[in-house]
């Protein structure tokens, strides 16, 4: 068997029957590749899935892209260290961006008919902006799926007991063989089965952990008395200072750096995600697939923060510690709070299920990495900068070996973090470097016709710099913490949210001030890519049930609701 | 949806019958066969009901998705 166990003892013991599961799975999802094969022949079939997928399908997409087994198992084990506390980056850090994707901004990516958030920018803001966009989104994203493809062999090893090797090639090869046949649409195929199997496999963990803790109120009062001092199991109520709360953070680190800033950067500019919306078959589909998107998103902590609380309740106490602990003693890390969990309640057939679940998260989002990748390689910086006279067929194949060079980047990727982990540090911080001055500029392109070409340049590139540049100034003087994070106690976290604050208000000053004081566009220029030069169809003639703002608005409401009763 | 493809929860649907049948196997072997490390809560025989969900749920969208002839492909024959 190619899949030897390591040395020491794997978490998860793996019968025959939890192996024909996995193995089924990649007959799937190979054979789904193959299928989908004849229907990627012309561009926009393969990079936009011939951009007629309905809003469910879309709307799934788009959540399972961001739904990787990293997610899942990091998450989990947040909500280990630091109690419910962790779902704010499921509910206020993800739902109220989503909506205003769907509601606000999706109109005029969906009527530019862009293939991509760089697509954008090169329509409203020209060339330049589009090159920041394109080179630093393209190349950062296959260096960050190299960083979750050897952070998911590690866990399989750990968990599993699975050559790391294995891991990685095995994965990523079986990801690149359906994206180059299907492209886009063999990838969304995929995450939208892959999420089925994610919300399948996990699913019995709370249950049956309510179960064995005797409901909810059983399980606030263990952890309680497991852990006592500090509340882990309310949202908002141990906000007021960060003295009171497990992760240190004060409720306006959440509200304005989390929700307001971060959340918003992701969710709305980050092409990965962007780019499953894109595909929707119409306006209001595209509308409804952040809206769907942001109600299966509100229902992920079920299964992914309760396990963690659930582990904080009826595991014993010190069970699971920190990485370098766990490596020093021999004993189980955070990160393996999951697969403990699926180990406790799943026997045959289920554990494979619960593991399945873990591999097509780690593959949904490598597909996301890598099929985005391929269009904005393609579209934003192969075809302006090195040849724009290529046919469509030319396009798609390039398309299809950048999706190979994409794997083999992150393949290499993921070798050079084993030789030298520090790097893994960098590129994650190098990655929040880019999201907030993209959305000031996204946001004031889209919201505001006075922005120019000029200010949206130097805008994008001042809120970059200027990101880049706070982070060098902390790491050469750690000192500096107390200017960037109005504190010298701040933690990473907090120093990351006010970095992309400074950053993104940076950016919308500087766009403002150089728009100011340059010639504006005409609206003819702007028609079809800015508020107010743009005519979007009214909802106002459709029935209540078929309008999006109406959907948006019960997501808003349940997402009111579930801050409510666990304030 | 791309004209003659299959739609994607007839695939779905397609998996999940196969998984249900499965875990549904191994969950009724398992509680006529105990295992010596039984899991937690394995009274509850999770397997056997899960599975069967996952298989009925499974069925019922193979079989509502399944691929059909269109109209237009009729009326062109």
């Amino acid at each position: 068997m190619i899949i030897a166990s390591a040395s020491p003892a794997p978490l998860v013991p793996l019968g025959p029957i939890d192996l024909l599961v996995i193995i089924i799975y990649f007959v799937f999802v190979l054979g789904i590749g193959f299928y989908l094969k004849r229907f990627a022949k012309s561009g926009d079939d393969f990079f936009m899935a011939g951009r007629e997928m309905t809003a469910w399908i879309a709307g799934l997409a788009f959540v399972s892209a961001n739904l990787g087994s990293l997610e899942l198992m990091g998450w989990a084990a947040a909500s280990y260290q630091y109690g419910i506390l962790a779902a704010h980056w499921y509910w206020i850090g993800a739902i109220p961006a989503m909506l205003f994707l769907g509601i606000v901004m999706m109109p005029f990516y969906y009527i530019c008919k862009t293939h991509s958030v760089p697509g954008y920018l090169q329509l409203r803001f020209g060339g330049g902006t589009r090159a920041i966009s394109a080179i630093s989104f393209g190349f950062m994203t296959v260096f960050m799926s190299g960083i979750n493809m050897y952070s998911m062999a590690l866990v399989m090893k750990v968990v599993l007991g699975w050559d790391i090797h294995f891991s990685i090639w095995v994965s990523s090869l079986t990801v690149a063989v359906y994206v180059v046949l299907g492209g886009l649409l063999s990838a969304i195929f995929n995450e939208v089965l892959q999420f089925v199997l994610i919300w399948l496999g996990a699913l019995l963990i709370p249950i049956l952990g309510l179960i064995e803790a005797g409901g909810w109120s059983k399980m606030v009062e263990k952890i309680h008395t497991n852990l006592g001092g500090l509340d882990y199991t309310h949202l908002w109520a141990n906000l007021g200072s960060p003295a009171d709360n497990p992760m240190g953070i004060h409720w306006t680190g959440i509200v304005f750096g989390l929700g307001a800033i971060i959340s918003m950067g992701y969710w709305t500019t980050d092409f990965l995600v962007v780019q499953r919306v894109l595909t929707a078959k119409d306006l209001r589909a595209a509308k409804m697939a952040p809206i769907i998107g942001a109600a299966f998103k509100m229902l992920v902590p079920f299964i992914v923060i309760l396990p963690g609380l659930l582990a904080l309740a009826l595991l014993p106490k010190g069970f699971l510690v920190g990485e370098s602990e766990a490596l020093a003693t021999g004993g189980h890390s955070y990160n393996e709070v999951l697969p403990i969990m699926l180990a406790r309640y799943c026997g045959p057939g289920l554990l494979g299920l619960g593991i399945t679940a873990l591999i097509a998260g780690f593959m949904s989002g490598m597909a996301g990495n890598v099929s985005a990748f391929a269009t904005v390689w393609t579209y934003d910086i192969y075809r302006p900068m090195i040849k724009a006279d290529g046919d469509d067929a030319h396009y798609v194949k390039v398309g299809r070996w950048s999706t190979i060079l994409g794997v083999l980047v992150s393949i290499g990727t993921a070798y050079l973090v084993m030789q030298f982990k520090s790097i893994m540090d960098y590129v994650q911080a190098l990655f929040s470097f880019f999201i907030a001055p993209l959305f000031g500029t996204v946001v004031l392109g889209m919201l505001w016709k006075r922005a120019t070409n000029a200010g949206g340049f130097w805008g994008l590139l001042t809120g970059t710099v200027s990101s880049v540049a706070m982070w060098a100034w902390v790491k050469a003087d750690p000192s500096a913490l107390r200017y960037i994070a109005l504190s010298s106690q701040a933690k990473d976290m907090a120093e990351n949210m006010y970095r992309a604050l400074w950053s993104g208000l940076l950016c919308i000053g500087v766009t403002i001030i150089v728009s100011l004081l340059t010639k504006p566009k005409t609206d003819q220029e702007l028609a079809g890519l800015v508020r107010g030069t743009t005519a979007i169809p009214s909802d106002a003639d459709m029935p209540l049930l078929r309008r999006p703002i109406f959907w948006a608005g019960v997501v808003c409401a349940g997402f009111i609701a579930l801050n409510i009763i666990f304030w | 949806m791309k004209e003659h493809s299959v739609s994607i929860w007839f695939l779905i649907g397609l998996q999940l019958a196969l998984y249900g049948l499965l875990i549904t196997g191994a969950g009724i072997y398992q509680y006529f066969n105990p295992p010596a490390q039984p899991t937690v809560l394995f009274e509850l025989h999770s397997g056997i009901w899960w599975g069967a969900l996952m298989l009925i749920a499974g069925l019922a969208y193979s079989i509502a998705f399944r691929p059909r002839k269109s109209a237009a492909d009729s009326k062109s024959q």
